[in-house]
């Protein structure tokens, strides 16, 4: 029995959901980023289900785009975060304000 | 069988996102997105994308999480931190992600769909992808590779020591970090 692509989606859903929440309520900018990566990978899955759905190579092809660019981001994001904790000791979100308001 | 496959690791990738966001250690994070991505990984085999599963393996598993770990280290993260949510922000988040995917089950739970064929060779050919990524799709293929250029020499730029008298960048202000946790306890 072939799984239907609907499931494959509503799970993605909820692994978007948990990393929004995730991105949402914690401080540690580690932890953050760790939160945007199941996101992107939630994306990824639900492009690859459509890919499969429709038989066409698109969605395979943009999903290896989003690697590239997830691979980029973070280590440009982990770059940023060295130099920031190198300045404030500290990458808690709450703390970095500077460009508050 | 499939379904059996599908239902393993879909709830493997579940209960690891939950763990991702929910530890207090950034390591044990680290560790169970790990977890997560391999059942993705898995789930890319079931829906005919072996070679975005290997990709997944990796880059992610492989690359990225290593990053993140030696940034952990290398910060000296691994002392979790302390929870003083504010609590109207972690609920409104936690009401803001329910909704959100419950807007996309009834999403998903309105539209009709086919039901599926068996995976054909030509869907799951490795040929086809190459085809389509080193034909049609080169002027993007050939971005990427600048992007990728660019983020390593900005991640090195960023992430260097400034040497000493910079201007540019002055040392660290131990003061500031001192003000500034005065102020995040009232």
């Amino acid at each position: 029995v072939i799984v239907p692509t609907s499931w494959y989606l509503l799970l993605a859903a909820a692994l978007f959901a948990i990393g929004a929440a995730g991105a949402l309520t914690r401080r540690n900018g580690i932890t953050i980023f760790l939160s945007i990566e199941l996101m992107l990978n939630a994306a990824n899955l639900t492009l690859v289900a459509y890919a499969r759905q429709w038989g066409e190579h698109t969605g395979q092809l943009v999903v290896f785009f989003v690697l590239a660019v997830a691979a980029a981001e973070a280590a440009v994001g982990l770059a940023l975060f060295i130099a920031v904790f190198r300045q404030r000791r500290t990458i808690d979100v709450n703390r970095l304000n500077l460009m508050r308001w | 069988m499939e379904i059996l496959i599908f239902a393993i690791f879909a709830a493997l990738a579940v209960v690891s996102a939950i763990v991702v966001v929910a530890h207090r250690s950034p390591v044990y994070s680290t560790m169970s997105l790990v977890v997560t991505l391999f059942s993705v990984a898995v789930l890319f085999v079931l829906l005919g994308a072996p070679f975005l599963a290997a990709l997944q393996i990796l880059i992610y598993a492989g690359a990225i999480v290593v990053l993140f770990l030696f940034v952990i280290m290398l910060l000296n993260l691994q002392k979790s931190e302390n929870r003083t949510f504010t609590s109207p922000q972690l609920w409104m988040a936690m009401l803001g992600a329910v909704v959100f995917a419950g807007m996309l089950v009834l999403l998903v739970s309105q539209t009709g769909e086919r039901p599926l064929g068996p995976l054909t060779a030509e869907q799951v050919s490795l040929e086809n992808l190459a085809t389509a990524l080193f034909s049609r799709y080169l002027l993007p293929f050939e971005i990427v590779g600048l992007l990728l250029l660019a983020a390593v020499i900005g991640a090195t730029v960023a992430a260097r020591k400034p040497p000493e008298g910079d201007e540019a960048s002055p040392p660290p202000r131990e003061d500031y970090v001192v003000e500034s946790q005065k102020e995040a306890r009232p």
